[in-house]
């Protein structure tokens, strides 16, 4: 029994190391460039295959040339992040911090098929590290010796590390951005050089987490979002910008899952994201972590939100009035896309409606929208609920989740809000991933059939229309009421809100209430529109697809998320049949980031001004 | 009448007491200054006050309540309008929008979600904007605005709650010399004609001695001195304190 205690003890060290290697490189990069890099785990990605392309040419078999291979890996992979810094990222340093987050999702997507057109969709298998390919027993269990070598890596590389922050030139100057980024930018120092730097040495820890977990691992595709989540749980864990923080959270994590493996199997995925709920509510700012000035100068000053003017009103009036007719002429295949637009619209919207006004950025949107689709989707097949009942429960089932789960969000704020969020739709995730019986897991829920009367599609486009319009135009009236201005008064001012008596806390957890219901709706719709749900309405794609419909609509606007969806929407259906659609889609999305620096709604107001000036100039030209 | 008493209050951080044992009052239509080195405890004292810290010792009683340690908001309700040392405002609201949105919140209208806020309270929040001398910008973006006017709006939003007592952090920093006076004196003219209780920190002894009707002198956490301008310049522990100091820092 102690035997088995003290093995698992060390198979949670030897599996602590890939995690903190990736964790401690994000950090490392948000501290200084205050960037959130998803991409983070696209670059671990290419640490485990490059590493397996290398271990395959150079020297099979001895022990020399497997650690070349793993540490020529993570140089290569360090360069690409380099390279990434200075092709995309180095361009948006100015543009709002969402926009450089949408830019690094869109690096995933590329690097995704990027991956599959050079290594191919088979899962590779990880060759033997060599001289380490056998176990040792110890106290009568056996444990792999490369455990034995993960487990002297990661406090290697935390020493490395310490030396390399705290003995260098570099170090200091990086320590100095971590805490004070105007400051260092003051002293007159290259930030551009510092910043490529930092990306260097991030993505190289990335890249060696990558490579030295291919022995246990292998590679394959799905490992990017599998490790960023993991990561993310553990910087948030551990402390932003803290590298110990990440090596006691990277611990703390690999002994949980270590240990919950031998308790309860199925319990994985979610003690992970369980752990750092609790320590995130006991310590906000993480174990070691220190509280990020959010307000601090250089946040833009929010521009004026208006009402619809007289003209945004009339194009208003035609979509609708071409949404109404559209069944008389479209076909099908159009009518099937416009239905799906109308709710991802919804999707979109109630999502801006807690990231604009609200300014809570949540990168677990898709938990709601979750929730919805698959209370529904429950209902419907285990109770044989009828669909009027199942659509009007789904907003319930997800505004119950979105109760729960904002209680925790709105003690938070900032980047520590959004990827709590983010752990708490992956809880949500896991639950109906790992529990078959009720969710029938992977294999999804099938043979939800909506009611007679709305069985024609026409019908259900009608239905979907006024759901999807109502809840919309409610969502408008909402923050254009006193709610809406409460809750964008806590955003624009905390300090100033609390004082003329304003429970900040409580509007945005009331806003959190309504946004997840409305995208409980969405989801009540999506499933009766599908006819089936699967887990994947509810995973960091579907969220991330959510994020970026409302940054490219511009977060700014009201309209603006919902063409973001349209856009968004239709572009994905357009493409999804091509082979390296991710491909296309991720570079879309870099180049527009690229191009319109403040989202597609951006270019209506640059129209308006433009439209604005020529007309000044016309009367000034007049004598 | 007294608005404000304080007594016996005490806070401490760590090893450090920033206010140990202060007592005053501060009367309707009076305008009180508190003044003091750094760290004489002033800013602790302010925020014992408008709830955003909690004392260890002592009573804050508003019209005889008791206060210390209410959260901000519901001492907010209870009548306290408050002024920041860095004006705070909501940028993406217009200036009338700004205190329009006070006075919704005073009338605990904020849960409504369905009628436009726009319309609610219009007249009062221009009227308080006339007020202040901020009606013609009433629907500009309070983001645009200069320094000087953003403080007016704070006061007329500061006022929407229909305060008894004031209370105004630091209320002419990063002003003009012009500026400052004339933000005084009409904070002056606005308090005395609504008989509100004012405290004030302020730096510019200009400012205290011109205006202020009584003064309060923090030193090291402890109050060493109070009465009239006149009085407060004739103390003799109050004299070596601001003389002193800066004869010593001369040398």
């Amino acid at each position: 029994m102690t035997g088995q205690i003290v093995v698992q003890f060390l198979t949670g060290l030897a599996g602590a190391a890939s995690l903190f290697l990736v964790a401690a490189g994000l950090s490392i990069i948000f501290g200084v460039t205050r960037i959130v890099n998803f991409a983070h785990g696209s670059l671990y990605m290419l640490g485990a295959y490059i590493a397996y392309s290398l271990t395959e040419r150079l020297a099979v078999g001895t022990i020399y040339g497997f650690w070349v291979s793993v540490v020529l890996a993570a140089l290569a992979v360090a360069l690409i992040g380099a390279a990434i810094e200075i092709a995309i990222l180095r361009r948006i340093y100015r543009a709002p911090e969402l926009f450089q987050l949408l830019a690094t999702f869109g690096v995933v997507l590329v690097v995704q098929d990027a991956a599959l057109w050079i290594w191919g969709p088979v899962d590779l298998m990880g060759p033997r590290a060599p001289g380490l390919d056998s176990s040792v027993e110890i106290m009568g269990q056996r444990l792999p010796e490369y455990d034995l070598a993960l487990i002297v890596i990661s406090p290697l590389v935390l020493g490395l590390l310490w030396l390399l922050f705290y003995r260098t030139r570099w170090g200091i100057l990086v320590r100095a951005a971590t805490q004070d980024r105007e400051m260092v930018g003051a002293l007159g120092r290259n930030q551009a050089w510092l910043f490529t730097s930092v990306f260097f040495v991030g993505a190289f820890l990335a890249g060696l987490g990558g490579a030295i977990q291919l022995p246990k691992g292998g590679a394959d595709l799905l490992i990017d979002l599998n490790i960023i989540a993991a990561a993310f749980v553990i910087v948030v864990v551990g402390g932003m910008g803290s590298i110990t923080g990440a090596f006691l959270a990277a611990i703390l994590i690999g002994e949980l899952q270590a240990f919950a493996v031998l308790l309860l199997p199925e319990s994985t995925l979610v003690i992970m994201f369980l752990a750092m709920a609790v320590v995130l509510v006991v310590r906000p700012w993480g174990l070691l972590g220190r509280p990020v000035a959010e307000h601090a100068a250089g946040r833009a000053a929010e521009p004026l939100l208006r009402p619809p003017g007289r003209t945004q009103r009339m194009i208003w009036g035609a979509v609708i009035a071409c949404l109404l007719t559209l069944p008389l002429i479209a076909e099908d295949f159009t009518l099937t896309l416009s239905i799906e637009i109308m709710i991802l619209a919804l999707f979109a919207a109630s999502l801006h409606f807690i990231m604009g006004p609200g300014g809570m950025v949540s990168f677990g949107h898709a938990a709601y929208f979750g929730l919805g689709a698959y209370g529904a989707a429950l209902l419907a097949t285990k109770l044989d609920t009828p669909m009027e009942l199942a659509l009007l429960a789904a907003p319930a089932i997800a505004g119950a989740g979105a109760l729960v789960f904002g209680w925790f969000c709105v003690r938070l704020s900032g980047v520590y809000l959004a990827m709590l969020t983010l752990a708490f739709a992956q809880i949500a995730w896991s639950v109906v991933f790992q529990w078959y019986e009720l969710t029938g897991g992977e294999d999804g829920l099938l043979g939800i059939r909506r009611t007679p009367w709305a069985d024609s599609r026409i019908v259900f486009y009608y239905l979907v229309l006024a759901a999807c319009g109502v809840a919309i135009y409610a969502m408008r009236r909402m923050i254009f009421a006193p709610f809406g201005y409460a809750v964008r008064a806590g955003r624009d001012s905390r300090l100033r809100a609390e004082a003329i008596g304003i429970d900040t806390r409580r509007f945005e957890w009331m806003a959190f209430l309504i946004a997840g219901a409305m995208a409980g709706i969405a989801g009540g719709l999506y499933v009766y529109s599908k006819g089936s749900v699967f887990p994947d309405e509810m995973s960091i794609p579907r969220s991330v697809d959510g994020l970026v419909m409302v940054l490219l609509g511009g977060v700014q606007t009201l309209s603006g998320p919902l063409f973001g969806a349209a856009g968004f929407t239709w572009l994905h259906d357009a493409i999804s049949r091509l082979e390296y659609w991710r491909f296309i889609l991720g570079g879309t999305i870099i180049g527009l980031v690229l191009a319109f620096p403040e989202g597609l709604g951006g270019i209506w107001r640059q129209l308006e001004d433009w439209v604005r000036r020529r007309r000044a100039v016309a009367r000034q030209a007049k004598p | 009448m007294t608005v404000l008493e304080v007594r016996a209050l005490y806070k401490g951080f760590g090893g450090v007491q920033a206010v140990a044992g202060i007592d005053f009052d501060v009367a309707a239509g009076e305008l009180l200054a508190m003044i003091g080195p750094n760290g004489a405890g002033k800013s602790t004292c302010f925020n014992i006050l408008n709830g955003q810290l909690r004392p260890d010792g002592g009573s804050v009683r508003l019209a005889g309540r008791e206060i210390a340690g209410l959260p901000p908001g519901h001492i907010s309700r209870l009548g306290v309008g408050r002024t920041f040392q860095i004006t705070a405002t909501f940028g993406s609201m217009t200036v009338a929008e700004n205190v329009q949105t006070a006075l919704i919140a005073h009338h605990r209208d904020l849960a409504g979600l369905w009628r436009p806020a726009a319309s609610l309270h219009r007249a009062a929040a221009m009227a308080l904007l006339e007020r202040v001398g901020m009606a013609a910008q009433a629907d500009r973006a309070c983001g645009v605005l200069a320094y000087g006017d953003l403080k007016r709006v704070e006061l007329a939003v500061a006022l929407a709650n229909d305060p008894m007592l004031l209370l105004m952090d630091e209320p002419t920093a990063g002003m003009a010399p012009a500026e400052r006076v004339e933000l005084m004196a009409l904070t002056a003219e606005i308090t005395r004609e609504r008989n509100i209780a004012v405290l004030f920190t302020e730096h510019d002894m200009d400012v205290v001695f011109g205006h202020a009707d009584r003064i309060i002198v923090l030193n090291r956490g402890a109050l060493i001195a109070s009465g009239t301008p006149q009085e407060v310049r004739a103390n003799r522990r109050v004299r070596e304190l601001y003389l002193g100091e800066s004869v010593e820092a001369e040398r």
